[in-house]
């Protein structure tokens, strides 16, 4: 139960110290150095306002949740597997 | 905690939230980089989960040695195993990386042949371990070559490739630590312990498998 709070913790600190650097950065300097260069440099906007680009999200998330389904099964076979064992001892 | 759920599911939240928001959040826009940028969240976050493993291994090759328990020496072999996977994998994808920004997919650069270096030494690790058969002998000297190849993980990837000139990115300290808000909002809560937590499950896979294998021969 411990470790579960830890872990939550630490989640929490590493999104605050992402949103501290936000603060900071909104004070203006450096984001119109950045909006300044984005015009000379080429990015993907096309892509993303067409809204291709959530087709390709759409495709890794369901190899990822595949990928997933994959090992879950796995887990389950061990721990069957486990169970097995140490019912035969 | 090995098989408790609650942190499998925290994995695959993470890994959702860092493909959704690796592929659709804003970048910083940088010449050469382009959109190759959001390979923080895949490239990076290979390397760093690396660390982590190899650092739980070198923990538990130390309480082997303390204690002679034969279940660390499963665990230290398992965490190295999935830390040079996590390697290979990091090789492999800033190599292609590369290809596209640098302008050639191996240029010998100090970062890329320290990470080489370092790999090999691990792989040793494995070979090492696969030339003894007695058990006891395996274990004991696989658990003093684990931490003499953690400790060169210092010299191939901590200090030399950054002493000297590379076209890889963080020479000033870790690239990760020194990247735009951006990219860390989804580096750090998202991706780093994503990936490191998928390793982790597997790893506790592996160890499952073996402790299974070893109770079948007792």
């Amino acid at each position: 139960m411990y470790k579960k709070v830890y872990a939550l913790l630490l989640l929490l600190f590493c999104g605050f110290t992402g949103m501290q650097v936000h603060a900071q950065d909104s004070t203006g300097q450096l984001r119109t150095v950045d909006s300044a260069s984005a015009q000379r440099i080429e990015m993907a906007d096309q892509l993303r306002s067409n809204g291709k680009i959530y087709v390709v999200v759409v495709v890794v998330i369901i190899i990822l949740l595949g990928l997933i389904l994959y090992v879950t099964r796995l887990d389950r076979k061990i721990s069957r597997l486990e169970k097995e064992v140490s019912r035969d001892k | 905690m090995l098989r408790q759920n609650w942190w499998k599911i925290l994995c695959v939240v993470l890994l959702i939230y860092t493909f959704v928001a690796g592929f659709l959040g804003s970048v910083p826009a940088r010449p050469i980089l382009n959109e190759t940028i959001r390979n923080y969240y895949f490239h990076i976050a290979m390397w760093f989960s690396m660390m982590i493993f190899f650092i739980i291994s070198l923990v538990y090759s130390i309480k082997y040695l303390r204690s002679n328990n034969h279940i660390f020496d499963i665990y230290a072999l398992e965490y190295a195993k999935t830390g040079i996977v996590f390697g290979a994998l990091g090789l492999a994808t800033g190599s292609a990386w590369a290809g596209f920004t640098w302008g050639a997919f191996w240029s010998n650069d100090p970062k890329q042949l320290g990470a080489v270096v370092a790999l090999l030494i691990y792989l040793a690790y494995l070979v090492l371990r696969n030339s003894m058969t007695d058990v006891d002998k395996r274990a004991r000297i696989g658990a003093v070559y684990n931490i003499f190849a953690f400790a060169m993980l210092f010299p191939t990837i901590w200090i030399i490739p950054r002493m000297v000139e590379s076209l890889h990115p963080g020479g000033a300290g870790n690239p990760a630590i020194n990247a735009d808000w951006r990219i860390r909002i989804i580096f750090w809560p998202g991706a780093m312990p994503g990936w490191t937590l998928l390793g982790v499950w597997i790893t506790s896979l592996r160890i499952r498998l073996q402790m299974l294998a070893e109770q079948r021969h007792h």
